[in-house]
């Protein structure tokens, strides 16, 4: 008797098979969103370096509808990408407090916080 | 007549197919039964060749994991109950060749699993008249979920980087090297780095958490991954700063 095991190939849509693939194949996604976030902030600090007639056409730029859904998009997978990567930070980090773990909710509620006071401290430096 | 549940299994005869394919059967539907009983009445009732793995019917083993209605479990640890109505399709684990019918080929899970040394690794070992390694119960809590892996492989066909790079060490061996990286007796931590902070370790993991939802032991690999890729950071960075840290 031969042996002739058989290899079953991986679906080109194997992301779209369960839900959990799905979801990450979005996070991982959210990246893409991130980092095009990333180069309009980057090109609007090298407009700003170019002079105030630059900055301006910039502030025209990102204040214009196409420039606000742009940003909102940004904001809805970088806000999907926070969230999901802040549920699984417990996985990541455990803490154990004299011999007893932290509980998860902990860990997560204490990223949110530090999230709502980095953003407060940017608010009030730009002086909204 | 009493009520039934259908069962669709993978078949595949190496001696004989082409390639594998589905083939109903009908067996009595108890509430009590587990998917692996299914299974059984199969084989001693209705056709003898059907092969697969099994041993201790109480989720302690690990032989019997299979892809059940698409989601990896161990055949005992599923009830029938929670399909009736429906249709159970099983096959056998994914990402692994299909050696028979339910049957995969396990080397290279063994290969992976014996190569991040899943051991305790002593500097020096000590004459039994010296005693026990002593550990206290603190010390063991730090890594015990870890212990509770029963090599089932469930987490490997849950893992689609595993799938889609088959040099990937993969969850179950690297949730092991962790549990010994974190044993309080251990000193093989930079024996099992080689292995476990190589590419092929802990950084081809991308975090999809598939493998800790499925595992039947809760033993959650991939929390341990991302806890073996902070301290490889650690160790890198103090690696790179302290003077006398480089090796």
């Amino acid at each position: 008797m031969s042996r002739r095991p058989y290899i079953r190939k991986v679906e080109r849509n194997w992301f779209l098979s369960q839900r959990r693939y799905t979801l990450y194949m979005t996070r991982e996604l959210t990246s893409l969103f991130v980092l095009l976030y990333c180069v309009f902030l980057t090109l609007g600090v090298v407009r700003l370096s170019q002079g105030q007639a630059a900055w301006d056409g910039f502030v025209t730029t990102a204040s214009s509808p196409l420039g606000v859904i742009f940003q909102l998009v940004c904001l809805g997978f970088a806000a999907f990408h926070s969230v999901t990567w802040f549920a699984v930070t417990p996985k990541a980090m455990p803490l154990m407090i004299k011999g007893e773990p932290v509980p998860d909710k902990t860990i997560i509620a204490v990223h949110y916080a530090l999230w709502a006071a980095v953003s407060a401290v940017v608010l009030i430096a730009a002086g909204v | 007549m009493s009520e039934t549940i259908t069962l669709e299994v993978l078949r595949y005869n190496p001696e004989t197919d082409s390639e594998p394919h589905f083939q109903s059967f009908v067996v009595p539907y108890h509430e009590d039964w587990v998917v692996l009983d299914a299974l059984n009445h199969v084989k001693d009732h209705i056709d003898s060749t059907l092969s697969y793995r099994w041993s201790c019917h109480m989720a302690v083993c690990g032989s019997c994991g299979l892809i059940i209605n698409g989601e990896p479990k161990l055949g005992c640890h599923a009830f029938v109950r929670d399909y009736r109505g429906g249709v159970i399709k099983i096959e056998p684990l994914d990402h692994f060749p299909i050696e028979r019918d339910l049957v995969i080929v396990m080397d290279d899970f063994i290969e992976k699993l014996s190569s991040v040394k899943p051991y305790v690794i002593v500097k020096e070992e000590k004459p039994v008249s010296e005693g026990e390694y002593i550990q206290t119960p603190a010390q063991l809590k730090v890594f015990k979920q870890y212990t509770q892996c029963i090599n089932c492989m469930l987490c490997y066909a849950a893992c689609p980087q595993y799938a889609m790079n088959e040099g990937f060490v993969g969850p179950a061996a690297l949730a092991l090297a962790h549990r010994y990286n974190m044993d309080s007796r251990d000193c093989g931590k930079d024996e099992r780095a080689e292995v476990v902070a190589s590419n092929e370790g802990i950084w081809e993991c991308t975090f999809v958490g598939a493998c800790s939802e499925v595992c039947p032991k809760h033993v959650d690999p991939a929390a341990a991954i991302q806890q073996t890729k902070i301290a490889a950071s650690l160790d890198w960075f103090k690696a790179l700063l302290l003077p006398g840290g480089k090796k």
